[in-house]
């Protein structure tokens, strides 16, 4: 087959519904903001936090989002590092809804200190040896470089550098994603945690979230804008989110096998995946959410083929990739610090400081709202990067794609 | 106790001497002053001859929370009536060996790790280590971010979850920020005990002894020495400045 010369557009007109899409996403980015400042002004006592689990459900959410940005880029990268030429003409939203999604979170992950006013303390103080100021200089480095691959992409005069930059860009992700799974995997204390296994899980799962989020805007713009979209494309997509989700669940099933063999991790083993002394919750959303809903629907909706059968079963395929990210996300970060610190091996421990009970942690409307506004800010992003930058090609039809080729 | 204790162990010994043979010429025989050689100015940097540590004998820790109560009276920690969000710098613990039944009981609190968790996880540096041992939060640059929360073995740390009121002037606190134990140090900068060693002794328990871990002639030092003494999670390897008996 010929190759066809992509052709990109920006939105011309308004879409019927793209206002009020814009509208209502601009809304809830503006409710999240100012649960933040009632955050800010009552303290963190308007929240479910308390000082058993310090990080709530706007971790979740913004450890979600940034999980998901890396993987976002995924698609970008299989285009510009690995040459696969059907992914090209999706390189541009990849890399805007990477950006995007970097943005919602670190949205929700500085809203949500004690001192949000004192962010720039970050930049005064550093402390190299924290995992979060790498963070810092991650995330901020990677809103940066995938701008310039965005540029590289767009501007036909910088294309021939956009491999070198995807490349920089695709190990950039890489490392971003081990920076971010080892917020976790050095916390040397916590019985959930201090696991190196951590930062290639996060990746992986990266790749699941990053691009079922992508395939639900991608199907979302070219609906909305009538534009068409080819079987190609979304089986392509379709059948990747498949082994990603499998590769996900490789790496949680070595986590607890590895767990479940240190005699050491049986308490907190019990705790997640039986329920055990108090981790109802945990291993209700685990099992339930994070692998049945999460998981394997989706693996055997794809793999049986009931998937590709409508938009709308792909659509529902992804949604559910998505919830199940929230919940593990929500395992990981509640459910780790909920399980008691192990202070006395082989003793009952009690306190009037909640020791050696499960943390107990009921998230607040306030809390939600935030996690949702960044939510809500970065599709407002990606609605509005669309709108007037050409990101997205006027035609992703079959003939226009082509899968065999490699350049 | 480390190589770097028993180097500068001769020099101290000679420098305690010489100000034991002082106080001893100015006091009457019998009295003892604490601390003779650490006094220092204000202005003056704090150095790393010294360490500071705590040794709890918790066969002498009875059922009482007098330790607590001095904290918190002295550090101005209000309850604010909600037990899962007001701050604790120290806690009384009870552990009950489950195939033995031997009950333990024993405060904790920050433990002044010589590698504290909390201070390799703090962006700001906000969380420090004074050359002395004493583990800090800097309130100034303390951003809230609870990573140190996270990290700390110990659960030593506690968030201002709200606006604070009846704030100490020597332990300033605000809402938005983290706080813990700070080894009373504005007291053992001016050569007292920590408040909660104070009460102890004064209650006539002398569960808790405060003194310097590198000097060999220290009260803590002997008493280490003699009966030995247990980090809490010694398997993380972060040399704690708490140490405790009778576990």
């Amino acid at each position: 087959m010929a190759k066809t010369r992509i052709k990109y557009l920006s939105i011309e007109g308004l879409p019927k519904g793209y206002l009020l899409l814009l509208g209502v996403l601009g809304l809830l980015a503006l409710v999240g903001l100012l649960a933040a400042h009632h955050m800010e002004t009552e303290g963190h006592i308007v929240t479910g936090m308390n000082n058993q689990i310090v990080w709530g459900l706007p971790h979740v959410f913004a450890v979600f989002l940034i999980v998901a940005a890396s993987g976002a880029l995924n698609v970008a990268s299989i285009s510009s590092v690995f040459k696969r030429s059907l992914y090209k003409p999706l390189a541009r939203l990849s890399g805007i809804v990477a950006i995007a999604l970097l943005v919602g979170g670190l949205m929700v992950l500085v809203l949500d200190l004690g001192r949000p006013d004192r962010l720039l303390v970050t930049i005064s103080h550093v402390n190299p040896k924290s995992i979060f100021t790498w963070n810092i200089l991650l995330y901020s480095g990677f809103i940066g470089i995938v701008a310039v691959y965005l540029w590289m992409m767009m501007e036909r005069k910088m294309n021939p550098y956009s491999r070198p930059v995807g490349i920089a860009a695709f190990l950039w992700r890489l490392i971003l994603t081990t920076g971010t799974g080892s917020i976790f995997g050095f916390l040397v204390a916590r019985q959930g945690y201090d696991a190196a296994i951590y930062a290639p899980m996060f990746i992986i799962m990266s790749f699941a979230y990053g691009l079922a989020i992508f395939m639900l805007v991608l199907m979302a713009a070219y609906n909305l804008t009538g534009r068409p979209l080819g079987d190609k494309v979304v089986t392509r997509l379709t059948n990747l989110l498949a082994v990603f989700i499998a590769s996900a669940l490789f790496f949680v099933a070595v986590y607890h096998l590895t767990n479940l063999y240190a005699t050491e991790h049986h308490g907190w083993e019990a705790f997640v995946l039986l329920g055990k002394n108090g981790g109802g919750v945990y291993a209700a959303v685990f099992w339930l959410v994070q692998i049945l809903l999460g998981s394997l629907l989706p693996m055997a909706m794809i793999f049986s083929g009931v998937a590709l059968r409508s938009r709308k079963l792909v659509a529902l395929t992804a949604l559910l990739v998505i919830i199940g990210g929230f919940g593990q996300m929500y395992v990981t970060i509640i459910g780790g610090q909920s399980y008691p610190l192990v202070l006395f091996p082989g003793a009952e421990v009690t306190s009037s400081f909640h020791d050696g009970v499960a943390g107990e942690y009921a998230p607040s409307l306030w809390e939600f709202l935030l996690g949702l506004g960044g939510f809500s800010l970065a599709l407002a992003i990606i609605a509005f990067a669309v709108k007037i930058l050409p990101f997205l090609p006027e035609s992703l039809e079959d003939a226009v794609v082509d899968p065999h080729h490699t350049d | 106790m480390s190589s770097n204790n028993e180097s500068s162990g001769s020099r101290r010994t000679f420098l305690k001497g010489g100000a034991a043979v002082a106080a001893g010429l100015a006091l009457a025989p019998g009295v003892r002053l604490l601390g003779v050689a650490r006094a220092k100015p204000d202005d003056e940097a704090v150095t790393s001859a010294v360490r500071w540590g705590l040794l709890i004998d918790t066969t002498k820790c009875a059922d009482c929370e007098v330790c607590v109560e001095a904290c918190h009276t002295e550090n101005g920690i209000e309850d604010q009536g909600n037990p899962a969000t007001t701050p604790q710098w120290i806690r009384k613990l009870m552990a009950r060996d489950k195939s033995t039944g031997h009950v333990v009981t024993l405060p904790m609190m920050c433990q002044h790790c010589e590698h504290p968790p909390c201070v390799d996880v703090c962006p700001t540096g906000a969380s420090f280590r004074r050359a002395d041992g004493i583990v800090l939060v800097d309130r100034h640059i303390c951003i809230g971010c609870r990573y140190c929360m996270m990290a700390c073995p110990y659960k030593a740390r506690s968030f201002e979850h709200e606006k604070v009121t009846g704030q100490a002037p020597h332990a300033p606190r605000g809402k938005g920020t983290v706080e813990a134990c700070t080894l009373c140090v504005h007291r053992v900068d001016k050569d007292q005990q920590p408040a909660c060693v104070e009460a102890c002794n004064a209650s006539g328990h002398g569960a808790m002894v405060f003194g310097d871990l590198k000097d060999p002639n220290s009260a803590i030092s002997n008493e280490l020495t003699r009966h030995g003494g247990t980090q809490i999670r010694a398997d993380l390897g972060l040399n704690t400045g708490v140490r405790y008996r009778g576990l």
